[in-house]
This record gives structure tokens, C-alpha cells and sequence, in this order.
């Protein structure tokens, strides 16, 4: 593996690049599913390939083979130099790549189970415990498990001397009850929707997620729902449960963050960012109460977004984001550093795999959960008149990432600090930096979970990479809540 | 490059290494290229070559797959002996059916003369080079210069082969090019888009292309904020397929026999307008892609929609099988195979992926629309589309990258963008006029013949900053 990251590098040097780096990765995937009491679909995949990446003319140039053999790696790298010079002849600026050591190091995700140790049998029952108890619940028409398995080895060797060799593992799995009555369709998932909960962790993950524990009560609520009053419409103070603040941490701070949106790089696909240049240091994003970093070390957890060094070779980093409520820091590159006045890179450039080239992602962008003690039942004893929403349902966001309209799954009335009814069809929608602003409490540690989003969608041709978000619930105040059925 | 012989090889050592009753094969192989540019630069440009095999293997009604890009005998050793294992460890499923014979799946290839069937492979398309690539990109930056404008896009030119085997007999083969150009062009406070692909890079014509966007841009500069409401809309074809797009997961077997489609006891409905006629169509001159189906049947044209009635859903093998036996048998239209299944095993069944809109009687141009409107939005594109409900199938999402404000038959300026909440049930029952239909691509669903269409009442909620 290692021997063909160098020979493209030895292909790329003698064809008179300034910069070359070149990823072997290989990628184990596990990925089950049971539906209804049957096996939905069994299947492993593998995928070993190498990236060269090289700088000619002051412009880039990307090649990727699937073929190791010696001729296709040499191959790869002088095609990747043909694509630099051809970049060269469309530039406006040659790339400026800020410095960073040459690192030299091995690292593996920590975990305690290997998730590709365990039996398929001993998966498939686990799937099968919690779509029977699922089922067991009258008004249950379609029950959906899911489990998946993840370990990427790569090695990343650069021209300035880099030789990285990293292995992540990461787990995910939940599932979702669906009750069709009447003219409804109503929907439940745990411990998220969209695919459940993720970390770049063993099989311990999936053991402590206590996912047949919680399948009846998330099945009778989706039952439940069919006679729930609708969510109303109007303006309300909400409470959000943290997998729901992890998504919009995610769409209204962790994009628009991205220094290469708002270098205007992905204008054509994801959209740019109401995050110019000159708000940096100088914008009120939030109130007070709200701290966002976006930390890609192991002590920040095992999210998504944890690993020792990026896919360019810069080490995992800390960058505050919102400071006490003022904008204080972007996701950047060792390519876009420069932009920002920063003399490093904050460590964020990500690759699918190794027919992909790296670019800006979300690392954990996590909001820091309250100093003061307070939990969730604590915050909604608090509050006199609200609704409290839970998983997230639908979300959607313009392209300079102002105005959001989110749907949950389901939501409880608040009065008087007390739950007193379900509601069905809660959504909620507002302009990014107005909502954030109205945050007035959030819960403490004990609240906070570091959630995954295994599916964020990013590049041409494009690219899904999984992204992590701590948050605990924390309330807002004057939001517009039910708009997604206004007029409906 | 993978070729059908060296499929059939690599596919007679997999059988060689295998020990289940049933075995298939999947191979997917591509050379894609993609140029990206923003800011009138090159800004990104990459090329890669990828080969894959994906093995399914059945013991009386068990399967699983297993996937691998080597193809060393020990990689495919591995990965038959992963693909056994996922399988052997389940309980049978009685509705596995064994996979299909070369004549069963062939059966529905109504073409008698198969050498008259349209290739999809171009060599012209094959044959660009990244130095080809840049030259058009450079075209249109220049474009930009003229508009005092910045460009942001990418031009990509793939070549791809897609074949399946089965120890029954079955070989199919496909192989196509696709060339895809995609614009952005942005002003100070005003944007503009236009998107396109073809098998056959001749049909694009990215100067034109870049005008468009251009012109958009221009047209829509100091954007008007006016109120959300319900508004009369021109949706350009990519702004229909993108929205209509939303719906077609649910025109499948697997959906209504599992309660999550939108079309749950709504068969042989009259649910959209007279005017609407929807079909599924993999060999149609303007449709891209594979003529066979995951399991390899033949793609069959099936209408779904006529005036305004659904007629039917598509089917994989089994999901027909089952929906006979199903209390549903009677109350979906023509249950058979139709050739739209996934690869199997998945929970999804199958969908229509080569959606064909008909042609309305009296077709009317975008700017004969705008024409005939008093007061209306002209909408150039949709953007972040996610389903609110899945039976009422209410949308959300935002326009985007030309939005108009059409007023006694004129563009009178361009406006901020709009959410919308929209139920696809009352728009494809609002319809007033269609263009003819066209190829169209956009970002939130897959390519289509769609027309341009004129909707009344169509519900924006709110507006935003730009
Ligand atoms: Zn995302």
C-alpha cells in the first residue's frame, strides 16, 4: 500500500510539480437491515484504491485508480499532472498552501469491540428483537432496523515528507415505526431518524444505545400520533431535544462556516454563505449562552469528525466558532488559510474515499452544553407556556443558509412546566442568526450527546462524509412554529 | 477499462469459487472526469477509473451481496465467501424468487430488430481530454468578463459500463458516455443557472448555456422582497423535476404493500389534473441509463399516470409475485413485472427511474406563459427539497438562481427567493399550460422529460434575505 502511495509520489516529482500527496485508502463497509421481520437486505462491501493529488503551474490536478499495479499508480500521477497543467491554463492566482510540519504517525480509532469481529447472526438478532417488539405494538404497519459498520485504513504521503497512517471505525444503527391510518402517515425513530445514531466507535456503541429497550415505547408513539392535535401556527417558545439542535447545528452554523462556500468555491452546487470575510470576529451570531467549537480531537468524543490528522496531513484541531454569541472562527484548508489571515489550517480537508478529492468539512461542530445543572425536565419545569420537539422529521435551508424550516416527528405542548398534550406535525422556521439570537437556556452536561450525520452531501462530483454535533436541548424564544402546513 | 469478455471471465472464476445454488454478478465500471470552476478559475479537476463486482449468491431463499473493485482470485475468493456467509446465517425468505433465466429477462425487449436500437456511447464524448475541458471553460469565463460577471460550474465527460451475469444463463451488457455542463453565473445581489446533459456531448452547447445564465443574472439584479402567498408560477423543466421528482419513490410495488406510498388506496384515482400523463420509459430518444433492471429484466414502458388518473405501479419480480397474493391484488391496476427493481436483497423494491411527461395538446413556450400571465413568479430552479408529509406529499424547499416577478405579461424585475410548502397532489392539479416536454437535470432528483409548466396557487410561505 505504502509502496504505490510512493511511486506516485516518485511519478508526480520527476514531472516538475511543486506539491504532490497521494492517499491509499481501503474501505470495509457492513451494512444490514430488516424490515418487517424479514431480513431487508445483507451486505459487505470493499474498496481499495489510491488518490494522487499534485500541484503544476500553480493550479491542481487529481487522478484516482483503482488498480495498484505499479504502471496504473505511475500512470495515475502523470495524469494527474496533465489535469494540473490544464487547470493552469483557466487560473487567476497560483495556490498558496499554508505551512504545516510533515507528520509522521499511526493512529486507530480507540474501541473495545471490533464491530467486523462480531457474528452477522448475533447483528441480525439484535435487528430482529427490536422489529418484533416494534410490531407488537397494534397500528404498527412498516417497521424499518438498520445497522452499519464502518473501517477506512488509509495512508497519506506527501511530498514534503508526511507519512500518516490512520484506521477509523465507525457505527451506526436505529430504525423507525410507521403507522398509515386513514389519510395519515405518522413516523417514530430512535435514537435518530435518518439512519439512527453514529460514532466513530466499536461495537460497544450499538450494545450501550439500548436500542430494544426503547422499541415499544417509539412504536406506540407513532400510533400515538394519529390522535394527536396538530402542532399550531404561530409564534411560540420551543424546546429542542439534542439530536433535532445537532441538525440545525449543523445546517445553520457547521455550512455556512465552510471558508470554501464562502469563498464562493461551491456557488454552483451547495451555494456560498451569508458568512462573508468582515463578520469574522465581528458578528453577534448568538446570544450570550451559545459556545460552538468545531473540534475534530478524540478528547472533544468519538464523533464523526474525530481522527489525528485530516486528509492533507494537518493535525486535529480546536477552533472556536461562536465565542459567548460573536463569530470567531471557519472551517479552512492549508489552501484557503491565507484568506483569513491565519498562518495554519484548521485542519478540516476530507476526502469520501480515495477516488475523492479532499475538500472543507465539518469536523464536530458541537455547541457546549450549560455550566449551570440543568436538565431536560429541569428546562421544561421552566417553562410557562412552549413546545417541546423531538427527531428531527424534514429540514431544508436556502443557499446562503439564512432561512431554515425544520419538521420534527413529534412535539408535547408545554404549560405551566408541565407536558400536557402530543402534538403531531411540529415544525418550526426562521432567519439563522435572528434564531440563535433568541436561545435563553440550555441544558448541562448530562444532557449533551455528540450526534452523528452519516449523510452530508458536499462537492461535484459529490461527496458523503459523516459529521459530528454535541449538543444538549436548550430552549428559544419567538420562534414561528407550524409554517410547513400553513395553507395546506 | 472493463469489457463484457473480461466480465464473463471474472464471472466464471466467481462461479468456480462459489458453493450456493444461485449466484449473480453486477459489474459497474467508469472512467468519469468532472472540471470544476469558480470565481473564473479552475479551481478543482479530477479524474478517476473504478471497476466493481458485486456478487449475490442465494441458498434456497437466502441472499446476500458482496461488493469488491479487485479482482485477484484471493479479492474474489473473499468476497464470495463474505456474500455466503451474510446469506447462509438467515431464515428463508418465501418470497426469494430464483433469478431470472437469459429468456426471462430478455422476454420484454419488444424491439425486434435489436441493431436498430440507439447506441448511448459517443466517441466524441469519450474522447475529451482535461485540455478540451478547459478550453470550453474558459469560453465561459469569458462569457462572465463580457457581463462583468463570476462563473461558477463544471463540465464532466464520463464513459461507463454496467452488465450482470447469473448462473442461469443471463449476461447483459450496457455501455454509455455522458457529457454535463452546469452554470452558475453570479452578479452583486443576483445569481443565474442553467444545467444540461447528454450521451453525446454535441447536444450541449455551453455558450448558449453560459447567455442564459448570464442573462438571468443580469435580469434579477437588486431582487424585489414581496409578500409569500399563493402565487401563479412558471416552473422551468429542471424546477418541475426537481419537485416532481419528490413523488416517484412511491409509485413502486414494495411502497404500497408496506403503506408508505402516497398512492395507498389512491389507485385508479382521478388525483391530478386531466392534463397530466406521466410514463416510464428507459428507451425513450431523450432518456439515458440501462435498459435492464437490477436483477437484469428488460425496463418496460409503463404508463402510471393518464389524464390525471394513476393507472398502476412498477414492479420487481417478487414484489409482483407478492402483490397477487396480496389484499391489495385487486385495487392497484396491472400487477406483472415491469423491469424496476434494485439489486437485490433491499427493502425498497423498486422505482421508475427514466420518468417520461406527456406532451400537452397545445404546448406553450416559457415566454408565451409569462405572456398570458397578469400576475405571477417566474422560477428558473428549486433548491433543498425534503418531503413535510408523506401522504398528503407536501414539499418544502427554496427557489433559486433566477427568481421573477411577471406582471401583465412582462418580467418586471427579479425577486428574493421564496420557501415554498407545497402539496405535489394540488400542483400537478393547478396546472393551466406545459411546454413541450425536454431532458432536464437538476440537483434534488433525477434527470427527466419534463415540460416547463404554468401552476396556479402555488404556496410560498416565506421569503428570505437575498
Ligand atoms: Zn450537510
Amino acid at each position: 500500500m505504502k509502496t504505490a502511495a510512493h511511486r506516485a509520489l516518485d511519478a508526480a516529482s520527476v514531472r516538475g510539480v511543486t506539491y504532490a500527496d497521494a492517499r491509499v485508502v481501503s474501505i470495509r463497509n457492513r451494512s444490514l437491515t430488516v424490515k418487517n421481520g424479514r431480513v431487508g437486505h445483507a451486505s459487505e462491501s470493499e474498496s481499495l484504491g489510491i488518490g494522487v493529488r499534485v500541484m503544476a503551474g500553480g493550479a491542481w490536478g487529481f487522478a484516482a485508480s483503482a488498480d495498484l499495479s505499479r504502471a496504473s499508480v505511475e500512470a495515475a500521477a502523470a495524469r494527474a499532472v496533465e489535469i494540473a497543467q490544464a487547470s493552469a491554463r483557466v487560473k487567476r492566482e497560483d495556490v498558496r498552501l499554508a505551512p504545516e510540519p510533515a507528520a509522521v504517525a499511526e493512529w486507530t480509532t480507540p474501541y473495545k469491540l471490533d464491530p467486523f469481529a462480531t457474528s452477522v447472526e448475533q447483528n441480525l438478532d439484535l435487528l430482529l428483537k427490536v422489529d418484533a417488539e416494534m410490531r407488537a405494538v397494534a397500528g404498527v404497519t412498516l417497521a424499518e432496523t438498520g445497522m452499519n459498520f464502518q473501517r477506512e485504513e488509509s495512508w497519506f504521503l506527501s511530498s514534503e515528507g508526511a507519512r500518516i497512517h490512520q484506521t477509523k471505525y465507525s457505527t451506526g444503527a436505529g430504525y423507525t415505526a410507521y403507522a398509515f391510518a386513514g389519510s395519515e402517515i405518522q413516523k417514530r425513530s430512535y435514537p435518530n431518524s435518518f439512519g439512527g445514531q453514529w460514532q466513530n466507535r466499536g461495537y460497544e456503541q450499538i450494545e450501550e444505545m439500548k436500542l430494544v429497550e426503547n422499541a415499544r415505547r417509539v412504536a406506540e408513539e407513532a400510533v400515538a400520533l394519529h390522535h394527536a392535535a396538530q402542532c399550531p401556527e404561530g409564534t411560540a417558545t420551543i424546546i429542542l431535544d439534542g439530536s433535532q439542535l445537532g441538525l440545525q447545528i449543523h445546517e445553520s452554523i457547521g455550512h455556512p462556516i465552510e471558508l470554501d462556500r464562502v469563498l464562493g468555491m461551491e456557488a454552483n452546487f451547495a451555494g456560498t454563505s451569508f458568512l462573508t470575510l468582515e463578520k469574522l470576529g465581528n458578528l453577534r451570531y448568538a446570544s450570550d449562552l451559545v459556545n460552538v467549537v468545531a473540534d475534530a480531537r478524540q478528547e472533544h468524543g468519538p464523533g464523526l469528525g474525530t481522527f489525528a490528522y485530516d486528509d492533507e496531513g494537518v493535525a486535529a484541531q480546536s477552533t472556536p466558532i461562536i465565542t459567548n454569541g460573536r463569530f470567531t472562527g471557519y472551517l479552512s484548508s492549508r489552501e484557503t488559510a491565507h484568506t483569513i489571515g491565519a498562518a495554519r489550517s484548521g485542519g478540516t480537508l476530507r476526502a469520501e474515499g480515495w477516488n475523492r478529492l479532499p475538500m472543507i468539512r465539518m469536523t464536530n461542530v458541537s455547541i457546549l452544553p450549560g455550566e449551570k445543572p440543568m436538565s431536560l425536565e429541569q428546562l421544561i419545569a421552566a417553562t410557562d407556556d412552549g413546545i417541546y420537539m423531538e427527531t428531527n422529521k424534514s429540514w431544508s435551508i436556502d443557499d446562503k443558509r439564512y432561512n431554515f424550516q425544520f419538521g420534527c416527528e413529534i412535539a408535547w405542548e408545554i404549560k405551566n412546566g408541565k407536558r400536557v398534550r402530543m402534538l403531531k406535525n411540529p415544525s418550526y422556521s426562521g432567519i439563522t442568526t435572528e434564531f440563535w439570537n433568541s436561545m435563553d437556556a440550555i441544558c448541562s452536561r448530562d444532557e449533551w450527546t455528540l450526534w452523528g450525520t452519516p449523510n452530508c452531501g458536499k462537492g461535484q462530483p459529490q461527496q458523503v462524509v459523516g459529521t459530528g454535533h454535541g449538543a444538549s436541548p436548550a430552549r428559544f424564544r419567538n420562534i414561528r412554529v407550524g409554517s410547513a402546513y400553513q395553507g395546506s | 477499462m472493463l469489457t463484457k469478455e473480461k466480465a464473463a471471465n471474472i464471472f466464471d472464476r466467481i462461479r468456480r469459487f462459489s458453493s450456493a445454488d444461485e449466484v449473480e454478478a453486477i459489474f459497474t465500471g467508469s472512467r468519469f472526469a468532472l472540471t470544476r470552476f469558480a470565481n473564473n478559475a479552475i479551481h478543482q479537476n479530477v479524474e478517476e477509473e473504478n471497476s466493481i463486482v458485486s456478487i449475490r449468491t442465494n441458498f434456497a431463499g437466502r441472499t446476500a451481496r458482496a461488493t469488491a473493485n479487485q479482482f485477484d482470485d484471493e479479492s474474489l475468493r473473499r468476497a464470495v465467501a463474505v456474500s455466503e456467509n451474510l446469506a447462509r446465517v438467515q431464515a428463508p425468505d418465501p418470497d426469494l424468487l430464483p433469478m431470472p433465466t437469459a429468456d426471462e429477462a430478455n422476454s420484454g425487449d419488444k424491439l425486434a430488430d435489436k441493431s436498430v436500437r440507439a447506441t448511448r456511447f459517443f466517441d466524441e464524448t469519450a474522447a475529451i481530454t482535461p485540455a478540451d475541458r478547459a478550453e470550453v471553460v474558459k469560453s465561459i469565463v469569458s462569457v462572465a468578463g463580457k457581463h462583468k460577471l463570476t462563473t461558477a460550474g463544471i463540465y464532466s465527460t464520463s464513459e461507463s459500463r454496467e452488465g450482470i451475469f447469473n448462473s442461469r444463463g443471463l449476461a447483459n451488457w450496457h455501455h454509455q458516455t455522458l457529457a454535463e455542463i452546469s452554470i452558475t453565473m453570479l452578479a452583486e445581489d443576483s445569481s443565474g443557472w442553467q444545467k444540461l446533459n447528454s450521451p453525446d456531448v454535441r447536444n450541449l452547447n455551453p455558450a448558449r448555456l453560459a447567455e442564459t445564465a448570464a442573462q438571468k443574472a443580469v435580469d434579477s439584479a437588486h431582487p424585489r422582497e414581496i409578500a409569500p402567498g399563493k402565487y401563479t408560477v412558471i416552473l422551468e423543466p429542471a424546477a418541475v423535476l426537481d419537485i416532481v421528482g419528490f413523488m416517484f419513490w412511491d409509485y413502486s410495488g414494495v411502497a404500497i404493500l408496506d403503506q408508505r406510498s402516497f398512492l395507498n388506496d389512491r389507485i385508479g384515482a382521478k388525483l391530478f389534473g386531466e392534463n397530466i400523463n406521466i410514463c416510464d420509459d428507459a428507451e425513450h430518444p431523450l432518456q439515458a441509463g440501462s435498459p435492464f433492471d437490477g436483477e437484469g429484466m428488460r425496463r418496460q414502458r409503463v404508463q402510471l399516470v393518464e389524464n390525471g388518473v394513476v393507472k398502476r405501479v412498477v414492479y420487481a419480480r417478487a414484489t409482483a409475485q407478492k402483490m397477487k397474493n396480496s389484499e391489495y391484488a385487486g385495487k392497484v391496476g396491472p400487477i406483472e413485472p415491469t423491469g424496476h427493481g434494485f439489486p437485490l436483497p433491499n427493502e425498497m423494491g423498486e422505482m421508475p427511474l427514466n420518468i417520461v411527461f406527456g406532451g400537452p395538446e397545445n404546448p406553450r413556450s416559457v415566454e408565451e406563459m409569462i405572456a398570458s400571465t397578469e400576475r405571477g413568479v417566474l422560477v428558473t430552479r428549486l433548491w433543498y427539497i425534503r418531503e413535510v408529509d408523506p401522504y398528503e406529499k407536501i414539499v418544502t424547499g427554496m427557489t433559486r438562481d433566477g427568481t421573477f416577478l411577471v406582471e401583465n405579461g412582462k418580467i418586471q424585475c427579479g425577486l428574493r427567493n421564496f420557501r415554498f410548502n407545497q402539496s405535489l397532489i394540488s400542483m400537478l392539479s393547478n396546472v393551466e399550460a406545459m411546454s413541450a416536454p425536454v431532458r432536464a437535470s437538476g440537483e434534488e432528483s433525477f434527470d427527466m422529460v419534463v415540460p416547463a409548466m404554468k401552476v396556479k396557487k402555488f404556496n410560498f410561505t416565506e421569503a428570505t434575505k437575498f
